[in-house]
């Protein structure tokens, strides 16, 4: 039972770092958010700052995924955990990546006059927000029925998204001198729009993890 | 070992299922075999203490199947049921039926010399005979008089030979001692002499347990080209080797099938929670 106990604790640390994974992605989400609702520079360079840290802790939690499947082979539940975790982990790094573009944008975006779709796209970052987070706390209680409502909701993230996108041709289209700023606000929704894709992503892989089911590309 | 006991109404043992259900005769579904080996209800008994529980099994023609499980949980002692080698046990009894296309191997009457040909057997250490590679190879033709000829005979046993993968390695040492060879080569010499005398079912019973990886690799790449003639079923506690070989597993607990399924389902996502904790090392 030895080996089982080994195998155990691994699991364990694995889920523990995927768990602050997730949590500094959630913060690095969260504060983009915050900057892009308040104009807010300085939270946006915080955001800039903390993404080393995320692409250490993927790479940390690749080698342990690939140490547990070689030296504990694990089966059935244990196997799925495991890839689970393995393709979530750079799911979440890309999610702070577009969190760090939108951070990126708000830096570039505070030097000029605001636009008024900024009521809709922080509320859309907001959304996107608390996807990832529902989608993270239905990862941590193995919870396939609270994944799938989170994969319904990303209907409502492409909703926004064709609004604003709309919005903000129109508003290119009257007046030119807002084309560079609504230009940038395009990719910022571009990015949200992508970041609740790669929720349902994760969603989808709570659900295999749980229920041993692929529901990736079904209707 | 007293006569076994045909059961009027065998009832095949379906496991209580954690989702959705699987009546055990769908468990073969999907493999395009005809059934080789039916077992009805089988009960089987060492004196008043009783080994196997009500075993239903369909083991598909041509295919791998491989039994895992604790030690003393059974798989052994089911996989001797399949050409009587428990027999040989003072006191055994057998009830229910054991089926082998279509004839009750248990029924009175049967050639047992003649199902332990068709049914060969591997076992866990190699025992050749202290005589030479070809002696070893040719016994069972001899005394089965299955060779017409000395020609027939020397074919008979290349083929065999080469069959179990090991003609290349032997083939110019024909009349050395089978004891000079290697543990690896010895339990191949073994395969080829349960191949020589054309058996349709091979039985393995832990046949790499005691072999370094690389000979248990040729082991391996060998039942999975045996299959392509022969329904293989082995015992294993070697779980990879399970994933690695088999079509099918079945998984043995306190006497009792536990579940059968496709390999590949068994080890990703067994419908059984005392499946998925042995194979995940959680149980005890």
């Amino acid at each position: 039972m030895e080996q089982h106990r080994r195998l155990d604790r691994d699991l364990d640390h694995l889920r523990d770092r995927l768990l602050l994974l997730g949590g500094e992605t959630e913060t690095a989400l969260e504060r983009a958010t915050f900057a892009l609702a308040e104009r807010d520079s300085e939270t946006a360079q915080a955001v800039l700052a903390g993404d080393d840290d995320i692409d250490q802790l993927e790479v940390e939690i690749d080698r342990l995924c690939v140490d547990i499947i070689a030296l504990r082979q694990p089966a059935a539940r244990d196997l799925r955990f495991v890839i689970s975790v393995a393709k979530i982990a750079p799911i979440l790094e890309r999610i702070a990546d577009h969190a760090c573009n939108i951070a990126r944008a708000v830096v570039d975006l505070n030097d000029e006059p605001q636009l008024n779709v900024y009521v809709d796209l922080p509320r859309m970052a907001e959304h996107a927000a608390l996807m990832l987070h529902a989608a993270l706390d239905a990862f941590t209680s193995n919870d396939a029925a609270a994944a799938r409502e989170v994969i319904m909701r990303d209907d409502e993230i492409d909703e926004t998204y064709n609004r604003i996108f709309n919005k903000l041709i129109d508003m290119m289209v009257a007046d030119s001198a807002t084309t560079r700023r609504a230009a940038r606000l395009l990719f910022v929704a571009k990015h949200i729009e992508r970041i609740a894709d790669y929720v349902t992503d994760i969603c989808e892989l709570t659900v295999y993890m749980t229920q041993a089911q692929f529901i990736k590309h079904s209707n | 070992m007293s006569t076994p006991t045909q059961t009027t109404a065998p009832k095949p043992f379906v496991p209580e299922s954690r989702g959705e259900e699987r009546d055990s005769s769908t468990w073969t579904e999907g493999t395009g075999a005809g059934t080789k080996i039916s077992i009805r209800d089988m009960n089987f008994f060492y004196g008043r203490a009783q080994a196997l529980h009500h075993i239903s099994l369909e083991i598909p023609e041509r295919m791998v199947m491989a039994f895992i499980g604790p030690s003393g949980c059974g798989k052994s002692t089911f996989l001797r049921t399949l050409n009587r080698m428990n027999d040989t046990i003072p006191a055994t009894r057998v009830e229910g039926s054991v089926e082998i296309d279509g004839q009750d191997i248990y029924a009175p009457g049967t050639d047992v010399v003649e199902l332990r040909r068709k049914v060969g057997m591997v076992f866990q250490k190699s025992n050749p005979f202290p005589k030479s590679i070809f002696d070893n190879v040719a016994y069972g033709l001899r005394i089965n008089r299955m060779a017409s000829s000395k020609i027939d005979l020397s074919e008979r046993v290349e083929k065999a030979l080469t069959d179990a993968a090991l003609w290349p390695e032997v083939k110019d040492r024909l009349k050395s001692s089978a004891l000079s060879l290697s543990g690896g080569q010895q339990q191949r010499l073994c395969i080829a002499r349960a191949l020589a005398v054309r058996p349709e079912v091979v039985l393995m019973d832990e046949p790499a347990s005691a072999l370094d990886p690389i000979a248990t690799q040729k082991i391996e790449e060998l039942i999975v080209e045996l299959k392509k003639e022969y329904t293989i079923a082995i015992v294993t506690h070697n779980m990879q080797q399970a994933a690695r070989v088999s079509d099918q597993t079945a998984f043995f607990w306190l006497g009792k099938l536990i579940e059968v399924n496709d390999t590949e389902r068994m080890f990703t996502n067994p419908d059984e929670k005392l499946t998925e904790d042995y194979i995940t090392g959680r149980f005890g």
